[in-house]
């Protein structure tokens, strides 16, 4: 299946990788090649399996409804670069207008 | 906006985000208490620090069982969660657990009732997902803050099918949503506070036209006065633009409520792509009969089947049932009243007439009222059992809202007793007859409307203590002499 630069592009800005214009070639090939792995897997008639979401035959357990987590704060954000007020700090964002 | 003309056709279709009321978070232990200081309701997993992993919140399931039900829809088994990939400061895991193939509630209805009648909205699905933090833009040198308290919190998504047809029925169908989840205990319901969020999808068509029009989002409206609002605004524009030739940009738009104009979010260089996949670090759900039974038997009696009982148990009217009902409050506060009273119809006027008069005014909420239910009962049952007239009840309901009193005292204290002794009454009759003989006159030659005026200055000389039905029934044999 081929690829365009623009969809190449497009998937790179999702998964937020920055891909310089010389490696585009290359990974384009190599991403090309994943897809036709799927394109021959597409061909088996899968009409009477059901789809599987976990491989493994098991339920999910679940946990008991109670607050069993501490205030954590101070401790976590020592990880962090920049902090104010109990506050993460990042690069300004504005989405829209919201 | 002049208004369009009545070939267009409003086809809307609404997401509403339900904010959970569980303890604790969706896949944490962290806790979901509201308006806590900053990132201290956030822990490892809140937070996406390596090597963590989500545990599924069992209540959810129950909550979300109960809603399933609530809507007559169906409960899937097995249900699983799927993965929605997109990077914003405020989802630490880059990516927002929910649900995509099987969601929990799936193909649903709920009947709701507007001026126009009865009409029955498709619900298509409700899924569960994790809400996320805040981004504060306030200035921190350049900087946005985060606040991870919220993420993590479970929500309940309800799609209905593009079935609504205006905003009086978007309304009336989000107020019933917001009455069964209260109803349910399964959120507070909150507008304000963001525990209710409503999105709008709106499109119009020409009537008799199959293809849909192209449709605007219109995001986290919060309120139903807002919502209603919005979506008119919504409809209008569309329709002015087609009219004028236009065509309508598929886009998610903003409501300004202060303007009540709805604007464009400043778009996107390209659509999101979400690259759903299955959640790797979630099994799927396999809901057991046993357990789906064990959470059906704790179902509340739900609004419609409440309305339906104070229509045959108390003879109230389906207009006056529905508006008690409809709040779980309102409706429990209505039985207390009742059961001190015994007069369920008077015990409904007074709750809809003279309390909640009092309890806008003051904004509270019927929680909060200063007249409690079994001191507005006692009040109702002086004036069944005769000691006082409505009139003067509606002096002593004031003093007691403002004093806190009962209604026995009051009318101790300061002789407010009904006057029903014949005797009694026939003496201020015979006095204001007396008094006034040019009106008698007038009466007796034909004027039928003076009987008000001497009902009422009889009143006046009881100072509103006589009973009315005497006075009527004796003034009237007295004037016929």
């Amino acid at each position: 299946m081929a690829l365009s630069d623009k969809e190449l592009k497009e998937i790179a800005y999702l998964a937020r990788i920055n891909v310089n214009e010389e490696s585009l070639s290359s990974l384009k090939k190599e991403l090309e090649d994943i897809l036709d792995l799927f394109d021959e897997l597409n061909e088996a008639d899968t009409s009477e399996v059901e789809a599987m979401s976990h491989p493994l035959d098991l339920s999910q357990p679940t946990r008991k409804d109670e607050v069993t987590e501490e205030n954590l704060r101070e401790e976590l954000l020592k990880n962090a670069p920049s902090v104010k007020s109990g506050l993460f700090l990042v690069p300004k964002v504005i989405d829209g207008e919201n | 906006m002049k208004n369009y003309s009545e070939d267009w056709e409003a086809v809307i279709g609404l997401e509403i985000h339900v904010q959970l009321s569980t303890k604790s978070k969706l896949f944490s232990g962290a806790s979901t208490n509201f308006g806590a200081l900053p990132n201290t309701q956030a822990c490892n997993i809140d937070l996406a620090l390596p090597g963590v992993l989500p545990v599924l919140n069992e209540e959810v399931l129950r909550m979300a069982i109960k809603l399933g039900k609530a809507l007559n829809a169906e409960i899937n088994s097995p249900t699983s969660f799927a993965r929605k990939n997109y990077f914003y400061p405020d989802s630490p895991k880059g990516y927002q657990i929910s649900q995509m193939d099987r969601p929990i509630v799936e193909d649903g209805y709920l009947d709701i009732e507007t001026d126009k009648g009865a009409k029955r909205i498709g619900v298509t699905r409700a899924h569960l997902e994790e809400d996320a933090g805040k981004s504060l833009h306030d200035d921190f040198e350049g900087q946005s803050g985060i606040d991870l308290n919220r993420a993590g919190t479970p929500l309940l998504e309800i799609v209905s099918e593009p079935e609504i047809s205006s905003s009086e029925e978007a309304v009336a169908y989000l107020k019933s949503i917001h009455s069964i989840i209260r109803y349910l205990e399964i959120s507070d319901g909150n507008m304000a506070e963001g525990s209710m969020r409503c999105d709008a999808n709106v499109s119009v068509r020409k009537k008799g036209d199959e293809k849909l029009g192209t449709r605007t989002e219109t995001k986290n409206v919060n309120s139903f006065r807002f919502v209603e609002k919005a979506i008119q605004y919504e409809i209008e524009r569309q329709i002015h633009e087609l009219e004028s030739g236009n065509k309508i940009t598929q886009e998610t738009r903003l409501y300004d409520s202060q303007a009540n104009t709805t604007r464009p979010m400043r778009s996107k260089e390209f659509a999101n792509d979400y690259r759903y996949f299955p959640e790797p670090d979630l099994l799927p759900i396999n809901l057991k009969k046993e357990f789906i039974e064990e959470v059906l038997a704790t179902m509340p009696e739900m609004p419609n089947q409440k309305r339906e009982r104070f229509v045959s148990q108390f003879s109230l009217s389906e207009y006056d049932a529905g508006l008690l009902a409809a709040d779980k409050d309102l409706a429990d506060f209505f039985e207390e009243v009742t059961k001190v009273s015994n007069s369920p119809k008077l015990s409904a006027n007074w709750i809809m007439g003279e309390l909640s008069a009092e309890l806008n005014n003051e904004n509270l909420s019927i929680k909060e009222s200063k007249v409690t239910s079994n001191k507005l009962g006692q009040l109702i049952s002086r004036i069944e059992d005769g000691t006082i007239s409505g009139k003067i009840a509606k002096d002593i309901f004031e003093k007691m809202w403002s004093s806190g009193k009962e209604v026995d005292a009051i009318i101790k204290d300061e002789g407010l007793e009904q006057v029903t002794d014949d005797k009694e009454i026939e003496t201020m009759i015979d006095e204001v007859i007396a008094n006034n003989p040019e009106q008698l006159e007038q009466y007796r030659s034909g004027k039928d409307r003076l009987f008000g005026f001497f009902v009422g200055q009889v009143m006046k000389a009881s100072q509103g203590k006589a009973n009315p039905k005497q006075v009527n029934d004796i003034l009237k044999s007295k004037l016929e002499k």
